[in-house]
């Protein structure tokens, strides 16, 4: 619109502003996820994420080495010489310390503190001290020293290697992450299928009464699938019986009501109707004389829907597949009323993560590396197949 | 049998099945049942024609029938019986027993509160940042990241939230951002500022919005009395234009909260357990994660209007706010009642951020969350299905009028 005759390109800025304002606000929480999802249980703890993006400040408080096993005598005093953050762990570059609690920041790295009566201490900026002084004085205890340093952004794989790979039977998202897997995708790819026939029906077959399907499918499209949970439930129960009369099977043996066959059937129903309807108006609009051509030229209805209808809807089956992915990925309700039974062997990312809230709600270098686990992959998927996803958008809801 | 073993079977099953039963009923129909071939061939092929799409259909509408029919009406059987007595009919005891449960009253209120708050919060913004971002060079890495959250489940979004919303006792650093944003006021200037004259004018605004969206609605009713003609839909119109209302009253009511209360200042805040705002904290994620996808459909529409009328507005010397309200924003109106509405769909299903997020706790139940809890928890299967009639009632106007508009179009 810059060109247009009057329109105020001082506004330009403003509008530049505004979107960075509007962005940051939106990838800030996400954002904060994944940084804590890189920091330790300690780091998270005394400090929020947006810290570990700068050299943070830690006032830590050290005591020298014990100086019965450690001193050595040198020119007639006593010295014990060491590095705190060796001893310790941690690290940085000391910018100031103090030897009592009431004034940490009494000395400047490399400066010596004198104690009285000869007895003096140095640290320097990277935690090595020396302790002097007489016999009586390097005994006992070893000397208190108060540092503040200053450490660089500090990040850690170890929370990934704990959800992924070594973490404990609650921790662990190796088997969630397999069976989201498993259940998403012969739900992604079964529903394509069945759909893509019944739409070419809808567009391009003539048939008494294809209005009405088509309000009926329309109308489907809106159920809420809490009504769904019930009866299907009890279904499916009804059909595991049947199936465990006739196989014989009993006790632990027996077939269950719940299981992947029922989450894969609950997720092609509720995910067809959006599929028909998206796979429909996308065939609608191809050019009606390739299909007449092909009619003249003797083809049959099966041969005009494999070789050419359905390698020209491409974009449309990518966009609901994407659509159904994401759905069946992110999917709590189904998997817990149709999947997951009291073993747990069946549990999904979404399911674990909420039970995560419950038994581990203050470890967030858990709860944020397992919710990242789980985000990954969508995340992936929409960034690189945006484009699909916003065109079945734009077929799915502007008419 | 490993479940991934038997994933790849159900895939290859589930495929294989489904073209082999197209292939094979289609070679059935054509070379067994009626052959284009022998006497009758003309009249074969006509017989064939017919039978064809029914058999495209079938696995379609089984499915559907099966998944998503039968279960409506066996819901609303359900909704009439008790579990306890075999499923004995018991008229609308469950009803009752639910209407009379504090509960439910909440979750109605709650729900009510969302309808109303998400839509219109994730359309507002949506519609902010499709024409913000629609002006400048780097939109579509702005738009591609605002639309990101729509990839994230709830659970995962109630994770990022709950980090958000974090708090920590007053003596500790608090990580989470809200509640380190909130300790930086202390009931100063900048408090006053940024907690009640800033809030006071958004609410403000709100407020004149949705008057004006209301007044929109309305005025069809009254011109049509003039001309005397039917302004339609005269239900629809008077159910936004009531809620608008009580959105502005609510609106005005919270301007003067924001100035008669008194703050804890200092004191680090458990967001999700103060009753009534708590809600608003859930709604917020929810909002995160719709506006993206307002955007996207409202960014196409806006590009799809007319260059012709902005030139001629601004020829005309409308300043960039009138271009936007008075010549924008009516040529969208239809696709903004379409995101509308497709977000109150999914506001009346929201089960799982208050599930992970409160479970219903300290005042924050929804319908959804209500039902499920009735259906698997206390395994009341009757007042389950009785509350989960009542979504579809919420949902069936919509239902209708989607219905209405295909039938239209179709025309």
């Amino acid at each position: 619109m810059d060109n247009i005759a009057g329109s105020k390109s001082s506004l330009g800025w403003a509008v530049n502003i505004s979107v960075v304002a509007l962005v940051l606000l939106w990838i800030f929480p996400t954002v904060g996820l994944l940084v804590s999802s890189f920091r330790t249980t300690d780091q998270i703890s005394t400090s929020g994420w947006w810290a570990a993006l700068f050299p943070s400040e830690q006032s830590q408080r050290f005591r020298v080495a014990d100086p019965d096993d450690n001193r050595v005598e040198r020119d007639g005093v006593y010295v014990v010489e060491g590095n705190f953050f060796t001893e310790n762990g941690g690290g940085g570059d000391i910018i100031s310390w103090g030897t009592s609690s009431r004034d940490i920041a009494a000395y400047a790295p490399g400066e010596t503190a004198d104690m009285g009566d000869g007895e003096s201490m140095s640290v320097d900026a990277e935690g090595n001290y020396v302790w002097s002084g007489n016999d009586e004085q390097i005994s006992g205890r070893g000397q208190r020293a108060f540092v503040t340093a200053v450490s660089p952004p500090e990040f850690t794989l170890d929370n990934y290697d704990n959800i992924l790979f070594s973490g404990g039977p609650g921790d662990n998202m190796a088997k969630a992450f397999f069976n989201t897997l498993t259940v998403t995708i012969p739900a992604t790819i079964i529903p394509i299928v069945i759909a893509a026939f019944a739409a070419y029906a809808l567009a391009w077959m003539d048939f008494p009464g294809r209005a009405l399907l088509i309000a009926f499918v329309v109308g489907l499209l809106v159920v809420p699938l809490q009504l769904a949970l019930i009866p299907l439930l009890s279904l499916h129960n009804d059909f595991a019986n049947v199936l465990n009369g006739i196989l014989g099977l009993e006790g632990a043996d027996a077939i269950s009501g719940k299981g992947y066959f029922g989450a894969w059937f609950a997720h092609i129903g509720f995910g067809l109707p959006l599929a028909i309807y998206l796979l429909r108006n996308y065939m609608v609009g191809l050019p009606r004389d390739i299909i007449e051509n092909a009619k003249v030229d003797g083809a049959t209805d099966f041969q005009i829907f494999t070789k050419i209808i359905l390698p020209l809807s491409f974009p449309a089956l990518a966009s609901f597949a994407i659509f159904q992915f994401l759905w069946t990925w992110n999917d709590l309700l189904v998997a817990k009323v149709f999947l997951i039974d009291s073993t747990g062997q069946t549990t999904v990312m979404t399911d674990q993560i909420v039970n995560l809230l419950g038994t581990r709600g203050g470890n967030w270098e858990i709860l944020a590396t397992a919710a990242f686990v789980s985000i990954a992959v969508p995340l992936l998927v929409f960034f690189t197949m945006q484009k699909y996803l916003v065109r079945g958008l734009l077929a799915g809801s502007v008419k | 049998m490993n479940p991934a073993f038997q994933g790849l079977i159900t895939i290859i099953i589930g495929v294989g099945g489904c073209i082999g039963y197209f292939y094979l009923s289609n070679q059935f129909l054509d070379k067994v049942l009626y052959p284009a071939k022998g006497p009758n061939a003309g009249r074969n092929i006509n017989r064939a024609n017919v039978v064809r799409p029914w058999l495209f259909l079938f696995p379609a509408i089984f499915a559907l029938g099966l998944y998503l029919a039968y279960p409506v009406v066996e819901t609303l059987r359900l909704s009439f019986t008790d579990r306890d007595l075999d499923g004995a009919f018991v008229g609308f005891a469950n009803y009752q027993q639910m209407f009379s449960e504090p509960k439910f009253w909440e979750a109605m209120r709650n729900n009510m509160l969302w309808l109303i708050v998400v839509p219109a919060a994730a359309t507002a913004f949506g519609l902010l940042a499709a024409q913000l971002t629609d002006r400048i060079k780097w939109g579509a890495v702005a738009k591609s990241l605002i639309f990101m959250p729509m990839a994230i489940s709830f659970v995962g979004a109630a994770v990022i939230f709950k980090l958000v919303y974090d708090a920590r006792p007053a003596d500790q650093n608090q990580i989470g951002i809200l509640n380190a944003v909130w300790m930086q006021f202390e009931g100063g200037f900048g408090s006053v500022i940024f907690l009640q004259i800033l809030p006071a004018i958004i609410l403000a605004c709100f407020a004149g919005i949705v008057g004006y969206v209301g007044w929109i609605f309305v005025r069809p009713i009254a011109e049509s009395r003039e001309n005397g003609g039917g302004a339609g839909f005269v239900p629809l119109r008077l159910l936004v234009a009531v809620a608008s209302l009580y959105l502005v009253y609510l609106s005005l009511n919270s301007i003067v909260g924001v100035f008669t209360g008194t703050l804890p200042y200092g004191e680090p805040q458990t967001w999700l357990t103060i009753p009534f705002w708590n809600s608003f904290f859930l709604m917020v994620v929810l909002i995160w994660i719709q506006t993206g996808f307002a955007m996207v459909i409202l960014s196409a529409a806006l590009r799809g209007i007319p260059e012709e009328t902005i030139e001629a507005a601004i020829v005309d010397g409308a300043n960039p706010l009138q271009v936007f309200f008075k010549i924008k924003v009516p040529q969208i109106m239809g696709t903004i009642v379409v995101v509308w509405t497709t977000i109150t769909l999914v506001v009346l299903k929201v089960f799982d951020i208050v599930f992970a997020m409160s479970n219903g706790q300290w005042e924050t139940q929804v319908l959804a969350n209500y039902m499920y809890d009735k259906m698997f928890r206390a395994s009341e299967w009757g007042v389950g299905s009785a509350s989960a009639i009542i979504i579809m009632l919420l949902v069936s106007p919509i239902l209708v009028w989607n219905v209405y508009n295909a039938r239209k179009e179709m025309k």
